[in-house]
């Protein structure tokens, strides 16, 4: 039987039962539209994070204390003994590829304004810092390089500090109390948003990390050191530089471990999106089941048309059609009304993914890799379960067929 | 195969040779046997009219010369090809291009119009969609439903549903026509008008086997079997076969409701 014709007599088959073909797509569509839109929402995400990293600065690298394996940007709190405001001297010193240096630490806790409050983290940081993540004060200054040397009580609110504190707006020159110690409030930064894991950046005060440590923490260590490299294409040299200068200062002896250790974006990009990947393989993975039972949807009704129409069959047999010809028919109708679904299905997981980033504020990226997996994984379920009705139905004889009550 | 399925019939026009042919149907651990060693051999151009009592084979008999179904023992010999040995596709092939089958119900695909009902052996074999659809309404017009070819079973008298599926049991050109009971759900007008048609189609070279309970429409043709308990009875030609044509001219006038 020539392509033309079975795909015309399928046509025709599934008209007739037009409301039974449509249930029977459904399950299709809804599959085929669930992949479609999870897999819009992973990679929204996965962008997103992408995004948000890099929105940390090009360039950077950062040097935390303690070894770390686990895989996390952040390192745990309890090995963080090593690392010295001379090492940070004499990273800025000695590593060439090196340009901007910010010595970190860290301190929380409750902020009065008047007799608003608030409570958040306190980033002590070097002047070079907003430099380095290429974030910019929205109005008033940033300390300077005298006021880290003399441990000046001054600092720079985020956006949201300095909303929830002076929501009048004047605030430049005002002072604050972060945990009873005065500090003057001499800028505000830019909005910066959220950050790859989700917490608000402009939730927080930065202030000389000399400061932080002599009023705040009293802790004689840095939190973390943050390093933007001269350029792109020395980051790894600057890592190299920095690693061996510290293994030096720390006198680690040749096969021992690094007590620090150095990330740089490529890896915190790489940790974070491979969470997001995962993130998108669940959600896809969930939506295919539902892919899944729309293809046993088909098969349990191609099982009922092969039931319904044996004596079609036998009629068909009976003057001449051989056990392909069967075969072809019901796998057609089959691969049709699975394509068909995948089709609308694919429409449908569009229109769903923009209806939700739109309601969720959440990205989401519809790829032509999606489009080709979901529409493949449909023609896939459309032969594998259409195949079995459709043998059973060319495996007849003619004349039980032809007899089929 | 096809080189030579598509041989000239042998010289004495031999076209079926069916030698000691059983049908064992098994039901559980009870048998039975539809028929008990069948002998018999057919002429091209005979018009051959199967007769018996319920039960005596008959059916059985014609789905295997119409290769629907397989003996369970014995040997059927179409053109001197043995049809045994054949696969599924060659049966189905001989199917569609050397036999046309007439049944009792008709077995039209309902919700088909009568031409794609006619259309449907030539769906298996190549053949262009303008020559298809050419040969169809030849064959509708040949059995007299040139006017009624986009109708649909359910349109249809009884009469005219038969002449549908004689339509698509010729249009393919076979060698054999063969009808089980073709007349079974006609009244006796039509009936003869559809022996008619038989008789027509015997007259270009078909050959024609048909089952009939009814010793008048055997009157038509011009070999008479006899079945009984599966095997064959009496096997008598009949000397002068009544014409369908001048039958029906000394009948009544036409019914006006009955417009075929
Ligand atoms: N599929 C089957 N399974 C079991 N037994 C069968 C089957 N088909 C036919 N038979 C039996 O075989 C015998 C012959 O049946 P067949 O249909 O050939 O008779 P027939 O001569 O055509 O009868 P009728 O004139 O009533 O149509 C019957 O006894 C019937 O019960
Ligand atoms: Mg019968």
């Amino acid at each position: 039987m020539k392509v033309v014709n079975i795909l015309v007599s399928s046509f025709r088959a599934l008209l007739r039962n037009k409301m039974r073909s449509f249930l029977t797509m459904l399950g299709i569509i809804i599959g085929v539209g669930a992949v479609i839109a999870m897999l819009a929402i992973g990679q929204g995400a996965e962008y997103s994070v992408k995004e948000q990293i890099s929105a940390l600065g090009t360039n950077v690298l950062i040097i935390f204390p303690g070894t770390q394996q686990q895989g996390g940007v952040r390192v745990s709190a309890g090995s963080a003994t090593t690392l010295t405001e001379n090492d940070a001297q004499a990273i800025m010193n000695e590593c060439p590829a090196v340009r901007y240096i910010s010595p970190g630490t860290r301190a929380g806790g409750q902020i009065i304004a008047g007799n608003l409050n608030w409570a958040t983290g306190i980033e002590g940081t070097g002047a070079d810092y907003l430099t380095i993540r290429q974030w910019p004060i929205a109005y008033g200054d940033f300390y300077t390089e005298q006021d880290v040397k003399g441990a000046t009580k001054v600092c720079v609110l985020g956006k949201t500090v300095a909303d929830n504190l002076f929501p009048d707006g004047t605030l430049v020159g005002q002072n604050i109390r972060i945990r009873n110690v005065p500090f003057k409030v001499i800028g505000v930064l830019s909005k910066k948003g959220q950050d790859p894991m989700g917490h608000d950046q402009d939730d927080t005060i930065l202030a000389p990390y000399t400061t932080v440590k002599k009023r705040l923490t009293w802790y004689p260590y840095l939190r973390q050191i943050l390093v933007s490299a001269a350029s792109v294409a020395d980051i790894p040299v600057a890592q190299n530089q920095i690693s061996e200068l510290l293994r030096m200062r720390h006198k680690i002896a040749r096969y021992d471990q690094d007590d620090f250790s150095i990330r740089n974006q490529a890896d915190i990009v790489a940790t974070a999106t491979a969470t997001t990947k995962i993130l998108t393989i669940l959600l896809a993975s969930i939506a295919s089941v539902s892919l899944l039972v729309g293809g046993i949807g088909i098969m349990n009704i191609m099982l009922v048309s092969v039931t319904e129409r044996t004596r079609e069959i036998g009629i068909r047999m009976s003057v001449g059609a051989r056990s392909k010809d069967i075969l072809a028919q019901f796998l057609v109708e089959a691969l049709v009304l699975s394509l068909l679904g995948g089709f609308i299905g694919i429409a449908f997981g569009i229109i769903a993914s923009t209806l939700i980033s739109d309601l969720a504020k959440w990205p989401s990226i519809v790829t032509a890799f999606s489009i080709i997996l979901s529409f493949g994984f449909s023609i896939a379920v459309g032969i594998f379960f259409g195949f079995y009705p459709a043998r059973k139905a060319a495996m007849l004889n003619p004349i039980d067929a032809l007899r089929y009550e | 195969m096809d080189a030579s399925l598509s041989t000239i019939p042998p010289p004495d026009g031999l076209l079926i040779r069916v030698e000691h042919l059983t049908k064992v149907y098994k039901l559980g651990d009870f048998e039975v046997h539809a028929l008990r060693g069948i002998s018999v051999e057919v002429k091209q151009g005979e018009f051959l009219a199967i007769m018996g009592a319920s039960g005596s084979g008959k059916s059985t008999f014609m789905n295997i010369l119409g290769c629907l179904d397989i003996p369970s023992k014995g040997n059927y010999f179409l053109e001197d090809v043995d049809v045994s040995r054949l696969s599924r596709d060659e049966l189905a092939r001989i199917r569609n291009t050397k036999i046309g089958f007439v049944f009792q119900g008709f077995n039209l695909l309902s919700r088909t119009s009568a031409i794609e009902n006619v259309e449907l052996p030539l769906l298996y074999c190549s053949t262009s969609n303008k020559v298809r659809h050419q040969k169809a309404i030849s064959a509708l017009e040949r059995v007299g439903l040139g006017d009624r070819i986009h109708h649909y079973p359910n349109q249809l008298s009884g009469g005219q549903q038969q002449r549908v599926s004689l339509a698509r049991a010729l249009v393919n050109d076979p060698k054999i026509v063969l009808a089980d009971e073709p007349t079974g759900n006609l009244d006796s007008r039509t009936s003869i008008e559809v022996i008619g048609i038989f008789q027509q189609l015997n007259r270009h070279g078909i050959t024609i086997i048909l089952v009939t309970h009814n010793p008048e429409i055997a009157q038509f043709a011009n070999r008479h079997v006899n079945f009984r308990d599966g095997k064959i009875k009496s096997d008598q030609i009949n000397p002068n076969p009544k014409s369908a044509v001048e039958v029906l001219k000394n009948l009544p006038p036409e019914n006006p409701e009955d417009e075929l």
